[in-house]
């Protein structure tokens, strides 16, 4: 018997978010194409060498965890995705795109298909939940009710409607990461990045955005990239994983002997190159000592 | 890097940063309404402050200017003492040190923060470019509505200068007038008008970069509004100089 574990709470699938039919998207060619591509990055800032050779892709549907010291480079990757920085050498390729050398105005159309959730949220704090989470569509001009309609649907997935209205300062932490994590959604991306997404909250609710990322994976067919120095969100990513039940209730389940994860991998930066990759089995089992010093704490 | 190297380096990026941002008025989106709230936020917002400030420095004017005035027996003239000093100098170098403490702290510290909190990156991240939503509208109302602040310091001033010649020398306010009158020449006028437009756009240029360059935290945005304040004056006071002189030789004014 597997070990069940249903989300208490947890919203009904049917209207927040369909799952998306994964039964013939093995045969679709565009799979086949990373999502996410790093080819021998190098990015030095004054004569501090940070990343030396970074090589990775990201498969679609692929969660691709990168762990690594704070300072390491982590956050790094991710704004250089977002275009915001620009490697000194190499080549940053998404979805068969090549922006290593792509200025503002073309970064726009891409960044049209990347969702960010940043490390304290980032929230506009002069703007409401609901103007915050509406702020891409507003940019697009798209009419009212859909953008009210489209809004309400993305703070249901993050059990967050009833704060529609509050002012980003009457938010907990946790609140403001998953108005964030709405935010990053609105458009349905097929990219989302997660930068340290739990740091500085409590277990429960760092469980919580660990949550909603394992239902951007399994339920949506998102390739994401997942920054973190907690082995915990290391367990809950690589072990477990989103199913929805004949009632529209979404359960998460372990890894075992019904199905194996395969589309999440582990990644660790050391020295700014990849000093690992794999699955986190494999991490646990790594006879290096610096990794276990890493991921024991110890 | 020296300081003239430095120096270079953010004239440059300061010239990049306009640059983007006027470049972008010509293409959609164009961020009308946030404009018009940033011209009341500086418009109206700032009318009190100089207002105030015109008034005394016009008081001031005389003042000081009369008893010389009276000495040399041309006290009459004190209404066109007050007028050129105001119109051609004070009133928009002064107008513009008051919006350049209140507006460019303000816009620097905003934008600083935004920074320091991520908020443009995700501003970025969500596709829209921080030079129109934000550099734009704030550089645009400080070229607009400096010119008005700077015409309405002019005229309280006049009134400040005409109330204590009035109160205090027991001047005609009949005199005050027609001296104001036969001293302010077209031109006088043009220049003080012109003057305002660069000055806005240096406090706006400045303000905007300090804010969006700063590092260093909560600290740094303190570091970077008193740059902005403190640079911004600097210039306007330099430009000044240049301006004035440059006035002078196309709309040949400064003589009697």
């Amino acid at each position: 018997m597997l070990d069940s574990q249903t989300a208490e709470n947890t919203p009904l699938i049917d209207e927040a978010l369909e799952p998306t039919d994964l039964e013939d998207a093995v045969d679709e060619p565009d799979r086949v194409q990373p999502a996410i591509e790093f080819r021998d990055v190098h990015l030095s800032f004054d004569d501090q060498k940070i990343l030396n050779g970074i090589c990775f892709s990201v498969r679609r549907g692929e969660t691709k965890i990168i762990l690594g010291r704070s300072g390491g480079g982590k956050s790094t990757i991710i704004r250089m995705i977002l275009g915001l920085l620009k490697p000194d050498s190499g080549q940053i390729v998404i979805d068969g795109e090549d922006i290593t050398d792509h200025g503002e105005e073309e970064m726009m159309s891409i960044r049209q298909k990347i969702g960010m959730v940043f490390q304290e949220g980032a929230l506009f704090d002069s703007l409401s939940v609901f103007e915050n989470v509406a702020y891409r569509l507003i940019e697009q001009g798209v009419d009212h009710e859909e953008i009210e309609h489209e809004v309400r649907r993305m703070l249901r997935f993050v059990d967050l409607e009833d704060a529609i209205d509050k002012m980003p300062i009457e938010l907990s932490g946790g609140m403001r990461r998953r108005v964030g994590i709405a935010r990053a959604l609105i458009g349905d991306p097929s990219i989302v990045l997660f930068d340290e997404p739990t740091a500085g909250l409590d277990p429960p609710t760092a469980r919580t955005i660990c949550e909603l990322a394992i239902k951007l994976r399994d339920l949506q067919d998102v390739s994401s990239i997942f920054v973190t120095h907690e082995m915990n969100n290391v367990r809950y990513l690589s072990s477990e994983y989103a199913t929805v039940e004949p009632d529209g209730r979404v359960i998460f389940e372990n890894e075992g002997e019904r199905l194996c994860l395969l589309n999440t991998e582990v990644i660790m930066l050391r020295q700014g190159k990849v000093g690992f990759s794999g699955s986190d089995e494999q991490l646990r089992n790594v006879k290096d000592e610096y990794i276990q010093r890493f991921i024991n704490g110890k | 890097m020296d300081l003239f190297t430095r120096f270079l380096a953010e004239l440059q990026e300061i010239s990049l940063l306009i640059w983007e941002a006027f470049a972008g008025l010509f293409s959609r989106p164009r961020y009308i309404a946030e404009t018009t709230r940033q011209m009341d936020l500086i418009g109206v917002g700032s009318l009190p402050i100089v207002l105030l400030t015109g008034f005394f420095t016009g008081g001031v004017l005389v003042l000081q200017t009369y008893p010389t005035l009276e000495y040399y027996s041309i006290q009459n003239e004190a209404g066109r003492s007050v007028a050129t000093s105001l119109i051609r100098e004070l009133g928009p170098v002064l107008s513009a040190l008051m919006v350049s403490g209140r507006i460019g702290s303000a816009i620097s510290a905003e934008l600083g923060s935004m920074v320091v909190s991520q908020q443009i990156d995700a501003m970025r991240a969500l596709g829209t470019n921080p030079s129109r939503k934000l550099v734009a509208p704030r550089v645009l109302a400080l070229i607009f509505m400096l010119p008005l602040l700077t015409v309405a310091a002019d005229i309280f001033g006049l009134f400040g200068g005409g109330i204590v010649a009035s109160l205090l020398y027991n001047q005609d306010y009949h005199v005050f007038i027609d001296s104001v009158r036969n001293g302010i020449k077209t031109e006088d006028i043009i220049a003080g008008m012109i003057k305002p437009l660069f000055f806005g756009l240096i406090i706006g240029s400045v303000a905007c970069y300090k804010g969006l360059s700063t590092t260093g935290g909560t600290v740094g945005v303190g570091r970077a509004t008193t740059n902005a304040v403190v640079i911004s004056s600097i210039w306007v006071i330099i430009f000044d100089f240049f301006l004035s002189k440059a006035l002078q030789v196309i709309l040949d004014i400064g003589r009697i």
